[in-house]
């Protein structure tokens, strides 16, 4: 059981803030760090990985300082997002280096059965430097794995990779969680963080916009204002229709479209269709404002 | 040391096209004492005399840039340094293994073709061991201060290559002054020390230069490996 520490961190470079007061306990089980691009995912990553030391706050690992403290890594197995390995070497020369570097007694044993866990038996003895992205994902998971770490962090894992491997990665990290290692990922996407975290952290800008079970943010993710523009025969008379039920929020006229917000996402989606037919009116367009995930986060952090 | 990360950086050092243009240009400098001879000036301490301007002033500041910064610098650059820095080893005990490379390499590739090239033009067999001591000296040396570099700038060889052509082959020829803080004079003192009097003529005293060569390479693998410690890797975001 390892537990991470994070106290009012902050890091910035020069005058860019790239974490910004941050405190998050992250313990054994599946932690998701989920933000959008820019975030500071991968600075905070760095900062929990031991290779960036905080510009304010501490980051501990069971109370002990990571940085300056290359000891940690016997508890540490730490995937990057960075695809650079030593390209020369064969898969399988690449993991036993690892468990070699760890001290670990039989390191040839370790490294196959690493190799085993991300199946990547078949393609150990082609040079990393020829693997796919996906591939060069899994055997630095293999090298991160080798001896068999309490805490492993993985930057952005599921990138490259095709929905199989997708699939035995999300299988892979969900035993480590149940086998009550401290597994945080980061990414950008949250399907990835639903079907995978029990916990998500949600960092935007640099703060932690919100934290707890992956169910509370996909409500407040789905629940939140939803703009919308209309073109339709009448937009007046559909904007007094509309006006009148609750999950609108306000409606604007402006020129020849017509702007609505609406509060609940699912229960205006089909209040639209049945309004417009009920007053007469026929829907040319219906056009979400603000769909993009920086919006979606960018309300998070306000609320 | 660590016999993995040595395993480690003398593939990526000999397993690339590097070691392509190293072995190239070990063989220009036996080229170099091969034609000298061909032509027969006659006079071998001519002869010497050029190799050990060649050797010296050019070749070895440029092989310590190549293989000091090579050991580790493009490791840095593209961030697979993470996988070795992600392991439970001191710091310095990484240093010193890369280090072991690094001057090994020289030796292969530039003090033992330097001492092929004075067999060669004739040199008798202390000129021989005279020019094998100073020139793995001033090796060492070179792969200290660039790997060091490397682990301090993302511009080592940038820098590298202006100390090695203006500061080594200009400046200390031609301000006297500054030649006590020029590692080719160290080596050169070490050199004239081994030779018979004459064959080579030095500006440093032998035990000075000594206590600098060997000061610079303690201090400068410690400090390595000191910086190596809070290497701060990039990120994207």
């Amino acid at each position: 059981m390892a537990t991470l520490d994070v106290t009012a961190c902050s890091r910035w470079y020069g005058n860019v803030v790239a974490v910004n007061d941050v405190t998050m306990r992250i313990g054994p089980g599946i932690t998701g760090l989920l933000g959008p691009n820019g975030a500071g995912k991968s600075t905070l990553i760095n900062l929990l990985a031991g290779f960036l030391p905080p510009s304010a706050g501490a980051v501990t690992l069971d109370g002990v300082p990571v940085w300056k403290n290359q000891e940690a890594y016997r508890a540490i197995g730490l995937v990057p997002e960075r695809e650079a390995t030593f390209d020369y070497l064969t898969g399988r020369e690449f993991v036993v280096a690892s468990a070699e570097l760890h001290g670990l007694p039989d390191p040839g044993a370790a490294a196959a059965r690493a190799i085993t866990t991300v199946a990547m038996a078949d393609a150990q003895e082609r040079k990393v430097g020829e693997y796919s992205k996906g591939m060069k994902q899994r055997i630095k998971m293999a090298s991160a794995l080798v001896h068999d770490p309490a805490v492993l962090l993985l930057d952005e894992p599921f990138n490259g990779m095709d929905p199989r491997q997708r699939l035995h990665l999300i299988a892979l990290l969900r035993s480590m969680g149940d086998a009550g290692r401290t597994v945080l990922f980061s990414s950008h996407i949250l399907e990835e963080v639903e079907q995978l975290a029990n916990h998500v952290e949600v960092l935007v800008a640099g703060r932690h916009a919100a934290s707890g079970d992956y169910r509370e943010i996909r409500r407040l993710m789905t629940d939140r204002p939803h703009q919308y523009t209309i073109v339709s025969g009448d937009n007046r008379a559909l904007a007094a229709a509309l006006v009148a039920d609750r999950s609108t929020a306000a409606v604007s006229l402006d020129g020849d479209t017509l702007r609505v917000e609406a509060t609940e996402f699912l229960h205006f989606a089909e209040l639209l269709p049945r309004v417009a037919r009920d007053a007469g009116v026929r829907l040319y367009e219906v056009t979400p404002v603000d769909e993009s995930l920086e919006s979606v986060f960018s309300y998070l952090v306000q609320s | 040391m660590n016999r993995t990360i040595v395993r480690l950086a003398a593939r990526a050092i000999l397993g690339g096209k590097r070691v392509w243009l190293l072995a190239a240009l070990s063989l220009v400098l036996v080229a170099i004492g091969v034609g000298t001879a061909a032509l027969g000036s006659g006079s071998s301490a001519a002869s010497l005399e050029a190799l050990q301007a060649i050797a010296f002033s050019t070749f070895l500041p440029l092989f310590g840039l190549i293989v000091g910064t090579g050991v580790i610098g493009p490791e840095i650059d593209d961030g697979s340094i993470v996988h070795l820095l992600a392991k439970p080893v001191s710091r310095h005990t990484i240093v010193q293994s890369k280090l072991a490379v690094a001057v090994a390499a020289i030796l292969g590739f530039a003090v033992l073709p330097t001492m092929v090239a004075a067999v060669i033009m004739g040199a008798d067999a202390a000129t021989v061991l005279a020019f094998g001591v100073g020139a793995l000296a001033a090796g060492a040396v070179y792969c200290v201060l660039f790997l060091l570099l490397s682990v301090v700038t993302r511009h080592a060889v940038i820098i590298g290559l202006v100390y090695a052509l203006v500061w080594e082959s200009l400046v200390g020829s031609v301000i006297p002054g500054a030649r006590n803080v020029s590692v080719q004079q160290w080596a050169l003192s070490v050199t004239a020390s081994i030779a018979p009097d004459g064959v080579v003529t030095a500006n440093v005293g032998v035990a000075l230069a000594w206590f600098l060569i060997v000061a610079v390479v303690a201090v400068g693998t410690w400090y390595a490996g000191s910086r190596l410690r809070v290497l701060v890797l990039a990120s994207d975001d």
